[in-house]
């Protein structure tokens, strides 16, 4: 073509110009700033209006905070040392940091406090880690073993001795390893995770080992009944047997169990009253024994709820409705003031268990609209899928619809256990030392009289630091999980 | 899942009650409500024998006695010597009016910061994004706690408005006073001009609905071009506007011209009256006298008198040429140790409902963001393709089909900022909580009586809250076939 025109028509271009660069207000830095801050009118006032905003902030916070103080001993010393400039106290944070993480817990076990956590990490595992890569295993793995390094190394060597950093340290090598072999490890796992419960009723309330174990004896009978029984009785006989054989055990053995095995094998270590357990401590004992406890109702709940029998639905709805219809405070209030009227008289037991109690009822109604939402996300043709394979209601459950269910609500779990876990603040109204509740005794005391942003500021942090990763892990899982599905 | 087994129609056993499948469904239910009634009765007896022990009864009748406490902010009246029930009433209207204010406040927040954070503009973006992860990742208590501080603590005290060089002042021409004690604002006294005013707001807002209405029946009829929405607002907003500025500038300019009236002619008058006398001078000088008596009259009126009458006398007699608020207000001022007049907004109040407001606008944010992005791209882009602007196709296209996303939560979120009023607690606003649930609760003693009251009002609230949401989802719900 070029060929022909080239002789043909003399003045027609017969080689390509090469490529411009595009305009240089196109591209880089201004172009950016064109596209993405000043592309029109509106857009510009917009920025201007943030950066103003911006601005203002930065000016109104940042010299507060670059004069901050973080040694003095009262907020009169404080002031003294800033001599007038304008500047944060944070010394009341370096004074107290402790009563507000860990309340009146003993000192010298704090790290039992630690390890509790960080085995709830561990635990987690297989609940929250679906489908993971090698490589975030390995991080995980990783973090979790140096996080436990960290807590030996750190100031809770003198605790621990160092048989007990080097057992602690194989421990979670142990763990970091299982981590990165998943798939191998998986059922150890599992089996770790259902038993840490009671693992970390023990580890932070201290006391004979034999209390936790024989609770957990209550759920061996439930799994031993739920395994054998079955194909000798039927599901139903079998759920029944289960259900009154652990109250049986729970009510009437378990104690006189543990009291007669303390004294044949007395294994013990340093027990601490639940009056003893505040700060941000108490929320997460709190939030997570709520979430944990409120599972297995909420699930019973939304199969109740989403079931054609009409009594169980009827039940499932009030309840539901009940609990999502008062505010948490009103039912905090009721743990501590009428439950006492509900239970047998000379019943006392400690306002801690009362509000887990009813926290755990609280959790279960939200996590049963959870469970519920995943029910009903299911394909009709997954509960067909079950039926003509002639499996019964239960088994259809089981090994059909909740694994599916249960998995797309996860998402829904972490969000619950997120607004959970911040309402846990409330426990301040009815008289427990949370992390809030410090900053009001704090403020009372003579030396600290008159702080409060500081305190504020810190509480603040250690919820958003908290809460702002599980929500952005959970919102990651629900974008996996729902490609999953396509 | 419960398909009817294939079972002969044979005799019936008790074993079919538990293998059966047409039985057992009925087995467990009945021994689910046996449970279930079992429970409940053992609660009760429980109730009973511990009220027994206690020497208390169940009974409603504290209700009616003397509540003998004050309530700092009511919006029927009440005072110490009103009844239980009435300060439980007072409470409950203290609760609707947060939540309301805050509902309302939230969903204005919500909306501007979804918005904004699907801007394409990165900084505003940013910035909320920001905002939504910093508000909603901490308790929504340390809000209402810190805004509290705010209002309590930064905030000068009534005396620093005081004597000759205060070191506060009041904002809005002298109308508004933030101090620790209370927000001061003016407010309406309740006379004709009132009335008048809202009259013609309703008029005002009626007829622009009207105007709408019959532009999209046109439209749709017709396909006229429909009235722009700028002008539509104008109708709804202009006359009660003119309402205001007229009305406070009648009186201005009536006083005005009376005083300029009497004023001229005051000079009129003593003019003619030196002219009167002039008249018994001698025809030589008369008109040179009067020429120049004249001139020196009008300059002492204008240099002396005039401002004497104008600025002295007349607002004395009552011609007052300020301008005016059409509808009376009742301004705060300071009075001994305290503002008094206006309207006291109390700390509580304002930092419960603000708090709530920005916590939960933050969560109706998301709403509103996922709502609008779950509206597929094409659909904008085929609104373009018509030639709508992008305005219209916000309006038309997108939003109608959003909404539906968005209200079903946003209706939840209300529901939780109504139910987050009971924090009010935490500053001592007194709701329902702080009266009924608190002080009744403490002087009388009767927890059992309290609690269920409480909650059963609460449970009512967020029923009738939950039955809208539901009435909403089943009225836009796309009819599938």
């Amino acid at each position: 073509m070029s060929d022909l025109h080239a002789h043909s028509v003399a003045y027609v271009r017969d080689t390509m110009l090469p490529q411009a660069d595009p305009p240089a207000s196109e591209t880089g830095a201004i172009g950016w700033l064109r596209e993405n801050l000043f592309s029109g009118p509106l857009n510009t006032v917009l920025t201007i209006l943030s950066l103003a905003a911006i601005v203002w902030l930065i000016q109104a916070i940042f010299p507060w905070f670059a004069n901050s103080v973080w040694h003095a001993d009262s907020l009169d010393n404080c002031r003294e040392i800033l001599d007038g400039t304008l500047g944060a106290c944070f010394a009341v944070i370096t004074e107290r940091w402790r009563q507000m993480m860990y309340g009146f817990y003993p000192t010298e076990i704090y790290w039992r406090a630690n390890f509790t956590l960080l085995l709830l990490f561990v635990a987690l595992v297989p609940i929250l880690f679906i489908n993971l890569s090698a490589r975030a295993r390995a991080i995980v793995a990783a973090t979790i073993f140096v996080l436990s390094g960290v807590l030996v190394w750190g100031s809770f060597w003198s605790d621990i001795g160092a048989v007990g950093a080097i057992l602690l340290i194989l421990l979670f090598a142990a763990f970091a390893f299982a981590i990165y072999e998943y798939d191998r490890t998986r059922k150890f796992l599992v089996a770790f995770s259902l038993l840490f419960p009671f693992l970390m009723i023990w580890l932070v309330w201290g006391g004979s080992i034999w209390g936790p174990v024989s609770a957990l004896l209550g759920f061996v009978i439930i799994g031993l009944c739920a395994a054998y029984l079955p194909p000798v009785i039927g599901n139903l006989g079998a759920t029944i047997v289960a259900v009154v054989g652990a109250v049986i055990w729970w009510l009437f053995i378990a104690s006189a169990f543990s009291a007669a095995m303390g004294s044949i094998l007395p294994f013990s270590i340093q027990a601490v009253e639940s009056r003893a357990l505040g700060g941000f401590m108490l929320s997460i004992i709190i939030g997570v024994s709520g979430i944990a406890l409120s599972l297995p109702l909420g699930i019973v709940l939304a199969l109740g709820r989403q079931s054609n029998l009409f009594i169980v639905h009827t039940l499932s709805v009030m309840f539901i409705e009940f609990i999502r219809g008062v505010p948490l405070i009103t039912l905090l209030f009721t743990a501590s003031l009428l439950l006492n009227y509900f239970l047998p008289p000379g019943t006392n037991f400690d306002i801690l268990l009362r509000v887990i109690i009813l926290v755990t009822l609280f959790a279960a109604a939200y996590n049963a609209e959870t469970v519920r939402g995943g029910l009903a996300a299911l394909p009709r043709g997954q509960y067909e899928g079950a039926d003509s394979l002639g499996l019964d209601y239960w088994q259809s459950q089981r090994l059909i619809i909740m694994p599916q269910a249960l998995k797309i609500s996860i998402p829904g779990i972490v969000n619950n256990f997120i607004g959970l876990f911040k309402d846990t603040t409330l426990v301040t109204f009815i008289g427990l030392f949370d992390i809030l509740n410090f900053t009001n005794a704090i403020r009372a005391n003579a030396e600290w009289h008159g702080i409060y942003w500081e305190l504020y500021i810190f509480v603040g942090f250690m919820f958003f630091i908290s809460c702002f990763p599980m929500g952005r892990y959970s919102k990651w899982l629900e974008g996996k999980l729902a490609t999953d599905r396509r | 899942m419960t398909a009817e087994a294939d079972v002969g129609s044979g005799d019936f056993r008790f074993s079919m009650l538990l293998y059966d499948r047409r039985y057992r469904s009925i087995t467990i239910q009945v021994l689910a409500l046996l449970g279930f009634l079992l429970f409940v009765s053992w609660l009760v007896m429980n109730t009973v024998h511990n009220l027994q022990v206690q020497g208390k009864d169940f009974n409603f009748g504290f209700l009616w006695t003397r509540s003998g406490y004050d309530i700092n902010q009511y919006l029927i009246d009440y005072d110490s010597n009103a009844t239980h029930f009435r300060a439980a009433l007072v409470g409950l209207l203290n609760t609707l009016l947060a939540a309301v204010v805050g509902c309302i406040l939230a969903t204005i927040i919500g909306v501007v910061v979804g918005v904004l954070r699907l801007s394409k503009n990165w900084l505003t973006a940013r910035l909320m994004t920001v905002y939504v992860e910093g508000l909603r990742n901490v308790p929504v208590v340390l809000w209402i706690l810190a805004l509290f501080a705010i209002m309590t603590n930064v905030t000068p005290a009534p005396n620093a408005f005081r004597g000759e060089s205060p070191t506060a002042s009041m904002l809005f021409d002298e109308t508004v006073a933030f101090t620790n004690r209370g927000t001061y604002i003016p407010f309406p006294h309740m006379t004709w001009q009132l009335g008048v005013f809202f009259l013609v707001l309703i008029a005002s807002i009626a007829a622009a609905w009207f105007v709408r209405r019959e532009s999209v029946r046109k439209l749709e009829a017709e396909g006229a071009e429909p009235i722009a929405g700028w002008k539509i607002a104008a109708i709804a907003v202009v006359p009660t506007l003119a309402l205001m500025i007229l009305g406070a500038g009648f009186s201005f300019a009536v006083t005005s011209i009376i005083r300029l009236a009497v004023l001229a002619g005051l000079i009129y008058g003593s003019i003619l009256a030196f002219r009167a006398i002039g008249a018994a001078l001698a025809p030589s000088i008369r008109q040179t006298v009067t020429a120049l008596g004249t001139i020196a009259v009008v300059l002492l009126w204008l240099l002396w008198l005039g401002p004497i009458v104008w600025n002295g006398l007349f607002p004395a007699i009552g011609l007052d040429p300020t301008l005016k608020s059409f509808v009376p207000l009742d301004a705060p001022a300071l009075r001994g140790f305290n503002f008094q007049g206006g309207l006291k907004i109390e700390n509580s109040f304002v930092a419960l409902t603000i708090a709530l407001a920005l916590y939960t606008g933050a969560f109706i944010a998301e709403n509103v963001r996922a709502g609008i992005m779950a509206i597929s791209k094409g659909q904008s882009e085929a609104a373009y393709a018509l030639g709508l602007r992008p305005g219209r196709t916000m309006s038309l296209v997108i939003l109608p089909q959003a909404l539906r996303v968005i209200i079903p939560p946003l209706i939840s979120q209300w529901l939780n900022l109504t139910k987050n009023t009971s924090l009010g607690l935490a500053v001592s606003y007194m709701d329902l909580r702080s009266t009924l649930g608190g002080i009744t609760l403490n002087q009388t003693g009767r927890e059992l009586e309290c609690m269920l009251l409480m909650m059963l009002i609460y449970l009512i609230i967020s029923l009738i809250i939950s039955s809208f949401a539901n009435f909403y989802n089943r009225s836009v719900q796309l009819r599938s076939r």
